[in-house]
This record gives C-alpha cells, structure tokens and sequence, in this order.
C-alpha cells in the first residue's frame, strides 16, 4: 500500500483537532507551538506559558515584538484580553498543581506504557538541560507527544524501554505521530488512527510493537 | 524615614563577600537585571554560586560575569542556549559546577527558602537521572521527591516601578523569578524604570510587598534585544 506521511502542519492539526473547547492548553517548544495555528476559531482554548503568562496571543506583527513579552522558547508574543501574567512559582504550580489540561511536547523515545524521554539524548559530552520538562509532563492532566514516529534511520522513537535518560515515568497518555496516533496505556500500545494507506500490520511492523486495534467507539473525536 | 531608593547601582552593591550565593532574575530577554550584574562585576565579589533560569548568553549580563572568572558554580534548569558559549567553555574545561533543576522545582525551592519551608516533596522528576541520591515517598499512591529550598545571600531582581519602602511592581513576562527570589535571599536590590511616591502604586495590584526588597535603584530602560521595549 502506498501511504505519505502527514506533513508538520497537518500533524499540528491533527493534535488540535483533539483540543476541545475550553481546555487550559501548554504547547512544548519547537513543533508542539504549531497546533496553536489550527485550533478551531468555533474552540476557545487558554494558552499557557510557563514562564508567566495565561491567554498567550500569537506572534506580534513584525517590528510590534515587546522582548518583555515572551514565550517559554523566548520568542516575542502577545497577551489576548483577559490574559494575565504570573511569577514562576505560581505558574508551576499550575503545571504540577493538575490545572493545565493538556500539555504537547516533543520527544526523543517513548515507551510503551508511556514514559518519555525529550531532555538528554544520552550523549556523556553534551552539556545537559532540563527547563520545564519534567514538571510538565508529569503536571498537566494529560501529556501529549507529538513526534515523527521513526528516527531518520527508520527506528522507531516508540520502544519497549527508553535508553535515553527519562524525562517522567509512565506521564504520556497519547502520541501523534507522521503516520499513526497511538495511545499508550498500562498494557502497552493501543491504535487510535493511521494515515489513509498505512495498515495496521505495517504499522506494527515498524514499531516492532504490537498495537492493541482501538476500542469499539474510538478514543478520538 | 523608610528610605530604600539607593543613589546608584555602585551604592546598592556595596559590600557582597566572596563566596556568596546570588539569585539573579530573568528568563530569555525578560527581566534580566543587566546593570546591577554589571555592578557586581564592577563591585569585584568572586567565587560566587549564581542562581539564574539560564547560564548566560552572548557576552554580556551573566555571560559577562561568567567571563570575568567570579562564578564558582551555576545552579539553573537551562544553560544550553544557541549562544550560552561562555558558560559551554568554562563546563566543558571544567571551570564551573553546574546544578541542574527542573524549572518548576527551581522556582519552588526558591519559594520555599523565601517561605521558610523545611523541604518539600514534588512529583518533578521522580525516576529521572536529577533524582537520583534524594529521598523519595509515595504518597496517595504517587511517588514524589524531597527537595531542599534554596537560600541566598543577594537577589539582584528588575522590576517596573517601585517606591521608597521597596514595593514592587514588573512588567508582562518579565516579572518571572523576581517575587520568589526577593523572597530567598537575605538581601535584595531591584532596579526599576520608575520610582514614584507612597500611594503611587495600586496596593491591589503590588507584587512584591516593601518587606521582601532591600534596595532599589533606578536604571534607564534599554534595550536587550534589536526591536527594543514598547513603552
């Protein structure tokens, strides 16, 4: 069969499509930050920065940036009406404190009962760095991983154990991938949708894990 | 008369020792204190433990400080930066300890020193490699780590506008570790933009109360970055 992966944005927009209405939402940087672009104008979601901002705008129109008003990844933002600004300790504390619904973040491996590794690619040399990570992905209700399945060597970044050093323990709850969206759950992999061309037995032969098919009403909307 | 408007950066530093721990403010371009580290590099105070989101970047501010050999150790949750090279060379030669916490825990173990909190157990990074040595409990079925608060010598912190007594108000994203850190430590000097009178600032809207600042200076707004601020 013949089946294309799906690109960035529509990886985004499959992760925002999962978004409901109302949800208090932290988006990881790099690839994560996309999903805000496809968020339904029909959905009201409260973004949150964790370095001190709720109801996060987006990008300020070019020769607007205010370097006082920035992003976790230090990028020049804006505020929506009604947003508000916070210090550190109060906005981890709604990271760990469970009152951020959703956090998205990007990934390095994620094992089968959802652990996560995304801060240290276990290279001894590399000097390492955690920021906010750790609090997050193991603070929001549900943490989100949004990633290419494979490594550019064809491995899949799903494995039975993580090798690279952990990020949290058993945090993530759902991975959308290029090419599949997969739940992970105290019994391991389980499907929730493919790309059009990709069968589940390809899909399995890829991870080199089996797949649970999804349940009979499918988890997603 | 409660006065604790200091007449210039060099007067709001005088006196920090050697071996000090300094808290300093800050998170990407926001709410970096760049002239009061310029002051401390100027005040001379060496051996030094910083406390910073970050590690420096470019060769100015922490980078500076970094630079000039008076920083023993480095405790942040995020030194790699596309251009944190002073701070790489000085790790990777061996020159500097690094203490690396995730961001929330740093923030908390900062409250709680300012909040006078024994410890605390958090579920931040429970079976990772940064918990690795430290006592662990389940409780309620979760498993969570005991972590110490942070304690400091000096916080160098920058707010918006602030009055003679030393409250304080911030700016948008800039406000991040400056309340938590004037908190922590047993000194600490905020430079500000504006200092106006009593009253001059809403009470409903203070962030940082007189009790937690001990000095404050004025320093004109600049820029970080190319763009600049918008008034």
């Amino acid at each position: 069969m013949i089946y294309e992966r799906r690109t960035k944005d529509q990886l985004a927009a499959r992760v925002a499509r999962d978004i409901p209405d109302g949800a208090v939402v932290n988006l990881g940087i790099g690839q994560p930050t996309l999903v805000a672009n496809h968020i339904a104008s029909s959905r009201e979601v409260l973004l949150h920065s964790e370095n001190g901002m709720l109801g996060m705008g987006p990008a300020p129109h070019s020769g607007e940036e205010d370097y006082d008003l920035i992003n976790a990844g230090k990028q020049p933002v804006t505020l929506l009406p009604g947003g508000s600004y916070f210090a550190h300790a109060d906005s981890f504390a709604m990271i760990r404190g469970r009152h951020i619904d959703i956090c998205v973040l990007g990934a390095f491996q994620v094992s089968v009962t959802g652990d996560l590794a995304n801060w240290h690619a276990g290279d001894t040399n590399a000097i390492p760095a955690v920021g906010g990570a750790m609090d997050l992905a193991v603070g929001a209700k549900q943490t989100w991983v949004m990633m290419d399945l494979l490594t550019r060597q064809g491995n899949s970044k799903v494995v039975p154990v993580c090798t690279y050093p952990l990020t949290g323990v058993s945090c993530v709850k759902r991975i959308y991938s290029d090419l599949a969206t997969l739940e992970c759950t105290p019994g391991g992999l389980r499907l929730v949708d493919l790309v059009d061309g990709l069968t589940h037995a390809e899909l399995e032969r890829l991870v080199g894990l089996p797949v649970m098919p999804p349940p009979r009403s499918p988890a997603g909307p | 008369m409660l006065n604790k408007v200091a007449a210039s950066v060099g007067d709001a530093l005088a006196g920090v020792e050697d071996a000090a721990t300094v808290m300093i403010g800050g998170f990407g371009t926001a709410g970096i204190p760049v002239e009061l580290i310029e002051g401390l590099i100027a005040q001379g105070a060496r051996d030094l433990t910083v406390v910073n989101n970050n590690a420096g970047n470019g060769d100015t501010g922490l980078a500076a400080l970094l630079a000039a050999g008076r920083v023993r150790k480095i405790v942040c949750s995020f030194p790699r930066q596309a251009d944190s090279h002073v701070f790489d060379d000085l790790y990777r030669s061996g020159r500097i300890e690094l203490e690396l916490v995730p961001q929330g825990t740093l923030a908390e173990r900062i409250r709680a020193a300012g909040a006078g909190i024994g410890a605390f157990y958090t579920p931040t990074g429970h079976g990772t490699e940064l918990a690795k040595g430290k006592e662990t409990r389940l409780i309620d079925g979760r498993q969570y780590v005991l972590e110490y608060p942070i304690h400091g010598d000096l916080a160098l912190i920058k707010a918006e506008r602030g009055d003679r007594w030393g409250n304080l108000t911030y700016r948008k994203t800039a406000r991040n570790f400056g309340p938590v850190m004037a908190m922590a430590c047993r000194r600490t000097v905020a430079s500000v933009h504006e200092i106006v009178d009593l009253g001059g600032l809403d009470p409903e809207a203070i962030v940082t109360p007189a009790i937690f600042v001990s000095q404050i200076v004025k320093v004109e707004r600049r820029a970080t970055q190319a763009g600049g601020f918008k008034q």
